[in-house]
């Protein structure tokens, strides 16, 4: 392992670690890295180079990745910081989350069942504003608040939130198949 | 010790010369070769101008294949013994062909996949598609005059591991240096986007002979990023050619025709079909084998009716690679058609309707991606020009798992992940004192293993005694950039670690390419050895010039020592380019390549910290 590859994925890309990225410099970057590194650019070269170029355009792939979604980089900043998220393991959930929980769930139930793709698609809003809140709340956490048990607290409502529009695209997946 | 030689600085080791790429477009139906000549991508024509080579292979005892149109005037006759659309059996088994309905083959289940018992001996589908390949790979040489540099070679974007190892091999077998395996709707977007200089988001929708693909891209300035990939390895316009012929042998109580007569209609139907995108109504004559002369008809409003199932089944895959890149169907600025199979009418209305916008359809979409083939093997053979300096980012179509306790997939990469790719993932052992842990290697979408592709089985042995769930094994799994896996297993707890790796099985081992290469080129020892040193030889000037260039520009990186060990495998490689000996040669090739990797490295990891260097420094006067 070599110096640079041992970096973390933020300093690799040159960017502050934070929850809050700038996208478009995130992507920048990313190009950038790539476009030095990837097996393309050693396609006539020796084997040991393309080997090389392999491993690292992994690298910068596996880095984009979990920056650019964030729900893998606030888990990988706390993963910085020496905290486990426990998604696996704490799925405890404060009683008010559950309750939205099942509601939101039986709304996917009511929506399938009585084929109402609009009650879906709002129920779809919801989830992209209650995320949108959930990301506000978690960039204090991992900022100034320092408030890290919040922030793996706020990676597990949001893993459940991604489920909970899986299975909404699902269901509208089902009424757009049943519809022809 | 031989002394290096190098060059002056700013001057390369050797005076700039163009090497020779190609771009081949491996289909169902047809396949062409295309190269860039003079800054532009062209299809390379045969010497009787024919640019398409039906994708069939004849196959007589005692003489040498016969490939394309000449094949094809035989298939009617001698059925059993013309490979048509090869292309679907490629990596697999006997019940994966059986799906395709009655084809006129003797098939025999071999390892891993089929094999066609012919005229001329028992033939894998890699060794029909290797002499197709073998065909355009003469084309193009000569018609460019020179040996080949390398190619890259086509494969639909669903193409699961199987079937790309067996498409790579079968490159290796006709002689190919296969520079990259390239997903056709990638091929056509750069064929599109080069021609164009289109920027957006695009939707590729790719219905070829016998496979469809749907691939949602990005393009920016200089990059084309795939987005996701979806389709049907399993649905292409070969299918309609099969409900056509279905139709008539219903309506012309033809239940039991023979494989000649099965054969005579299909080459009927697709005639008709072709005429119906133009046409209201076709005919067409066929003699049965007891000479029942047959007027056989269809009219476009038939036609469509009897296909609109398979139509509706491309719009699946669709609203999948949309969902999966994100993206509404508003959200695409442009539909570009791929494959002959989307010159049917009713198929570019129902793209229409579901994109709400007109497809764009301004390159042939049967040379499109052989044109976008070239393009890249030309960006990869390092003879870009200025301004060309684009970077293409594609993924892997399908999810890659293991199987768990209980038959259950556990996904160790999801599909549509950005190639190349290293992902690892820890198990733990289920019985106490358990030594050894059988690793399942599966590819699909689907919870159950039985219902997903099984790629590859090996045993992790030497497990020191643990209590169940004590032991740490690591599974790590690597795709590159031809999206071709590979995977190890290591165990951790104890500092004893045991490590296998393995490529998947469904491919040909080494020895079975070796064996084929005897077959194909039926030459004397002594011509195989001189081709074989030839090879060798390029192979270590190729590495040498490329090695002297990295020191030229990089050598100051080399701790005495290292530099010490590179100029004896150097030195060693040398001697063996003087002699006439391919093995020797090879293995010094072998060494000098595995003494250069920390060089390689190192140089990696400066032009890395080079570009951190100059980013920060970018940054500072902006804030």
């Amino acid at each position: 392992m070599t110096a640079e590859f041992t970096r973390n994925h933020f300093e690799l890309l040159g960017l502050p670690p934070a929850f809050a990225v700038d996208l478009q410099a995130l992507e920048r970057a990313y190009r950038e890295l790539q476009g030095r590194v990837h097996p393309d650019r050693f396609a006539a070269a020796s084997e040991a180079e393309r080997r090389v170029a392999m491993q690292w355009a992994a690298r910068a792939n596996e880095a984009y990745r979990t920056l650019r979604n964030p729900i893998d980089r606030a888990r990988y900043l706390l993963g910085l910081k020496g905290y486990d998220t426990g998604e696996e393991s704490n799925t405890a959930m404060p009683p008010d989350f559950l309750m939205q929980q099942m509601a939101w769930r039986e709304q996917v139930e009511e929506g399938l069942g009585s084929r109402d793709p609009a009650a879906l698609e709002a129920l779809r809003g919801e989830i992209g504003r209650e995320r949108a809140e959930m990301h506000a709340l978690l960039a204090r956490a991992l900022g100034d608040e320092r408030n890290y048990d919040a922030g793996c607290s706020l990676v597990r409502k949001l893993r459940f939130l991604d489920r909970l529009e899986a299975e909404v695209d699902d269901a509208l997946e089902t009424l757009a198949e049943g519809a022809r | 010790m031989s002394l290096l030689q190098i060059s002056e600085p700013g001057l390369s080791p050797e005076p700039h010369q163009r090497r020779i790429a190609v771009g081949i477009d491996l289909g169902t139906t047809h396949s062409l070769v295309a190269t860039v000549r003079s800054g532009s991508a062209e299809c390379l024509p045969d010497g009787q101008g024919r640019i398409l080579l039906p994708s069939i292979v004849h196959y007589a005892a005692g003489t040498d294949p016969v490939v394309g149109q000449d094949a094809q005037a035989l298939a009617a006759d001698d059925p059993a013994n013309t490979i048509v659309s090869v292309k679907r059996f490629m990596g697999r088994g006997v019940a994966d062909v059986a799906k395709y309905g009655a084809l006129p083959y003797r098939f025999v289940d071999a390892p891993g996949m089929v094999a066609i018992e012919t005229a001329a001996g028992l033939r894998s589908p890699v060794q029909v598609s290797a002499d197709i390949l073998h065909t355009l790979r003469a084309r193009a040489e000569a018609s460019l005059g020179g040996e080949l540099f390398g190619a890259v070679v086509t494969v639909p974007a669903y193409f699961d591991d199987a079937q790309r190892q067996a498409t790579k091999d079968a490159a290796r077998i006709a002689g190919l240096n296969v520079l990259r395996l390239l997903n056709e709707p990638t091929a056509a977007a750069i064929a599109y986007g080069l021609d164009n200089a289109s920027e957006g988001t695009f939707a590729i929708f790719d219905l070829g002979g016998g496979t469809f693909d749907l691939s949602i891209l990005r393009l920016t300035r200089g990059v084309f990023e795939v987005l996701a990939t979806s389709g049907d390895s399993a649905l292409g316009g070969d299918d309609f050619d099969q409900a056509i012929a279905v139709h008539w042998r219903v309506t012309h109580g033809l239940a039991d025709a023979s494989g000649r007569d099965t054969r005579r209609l299909l080459a009927a139907a697709r005639s008709v079909k072709e005429r119906l995108s133009a046409e209201e109504s076709a005919d067409a004559q066929v003699t049965l084998t007891w000479g029942q002369q047959l007027h056989l008809r269809l009219t476009r409003a038939e036609f469509e009716e009897i296909t609109a199932p398979l139509v509706q089944k491309t719009l699946g895959p669709t609203r999948k690679a949309l969902r999966d890149a994100g993206l509404a169907v508003a959200d695409v600025d442009g539909v570009v058609l791929v494959g002959g199979a989307t010159r049917m009418p009713h198929l570019q209305r129902a793209v229409a309707r579901f994109f709400g916008r007109e497809p764009l359809v301004n390159l042939d979409p049967e040379q499109v991606v052989a044109l976008g083939a070239a393009i890249q093997a030309n960006a990869l053979a390092g003879n870009r020009g200025a301004g060309e300096d684009w970077l293409l980012l594609d993924v892997i179509p399908l999810s890659l798992g293991l199987e768990t306790m209980g038959g259950l997939v556990e996904k160790v990469i999801p599909r549509n992940s950005t190639i190349p790719v290293a992902r690892a993932q820890e198990f733990t052992t289920f019985r106490d004192g358990q030594s050894a842990m059988a690793i399942h290697v599966v590819q699909g979408e689907r919870e159950l293993v039985s219902d997903c592709r099984s790629l590859a089985r090996f045993e992790l042995r030497g497990i020191p005694p643990m209590v169940a769930g004590a032991a740490r094994i690591v599974v790590t799994f690597q795709v590159d950039a031809d999206g071709l896996l590979s995977v190890s297993a290591q165990e951790k707890t104890t500092g004893v670690s045991a490590a296998v790796a393995v490529k998947p099985s469904y491919g040909l081992t080494d020895d079975e390419v070796a064996r084929m290469l005897r077959e194909g080129f039926d030459h004397a020892q002594a011509d195989r050895d001189a081709r074989a040193l030839a090879e060798q030889q390029v192979e270590a000037d190729g590495l040498v010039a490329a090695l002297a260039g990295a020191l030229d520009e990089d050598g100051d990186l080399l701790p005495p020592p290292e530099r010490e060990r590179l100029d004896a495998a150097l030195a060693s490689l040398a001697a063996a380019r003087g002699g006439s000996d391919h093995r020797a040669l090879k293995q010094a090739v072998e060494a000098l390549n595995r003494a250069s990797e920390p060089f390689a490295a190192r140089r990696m990891d400066r032009s890395v910290a080079r570009a951190l260097a100059g980013r920060r420094l970018d940054e500072v006067p902006t804030k």
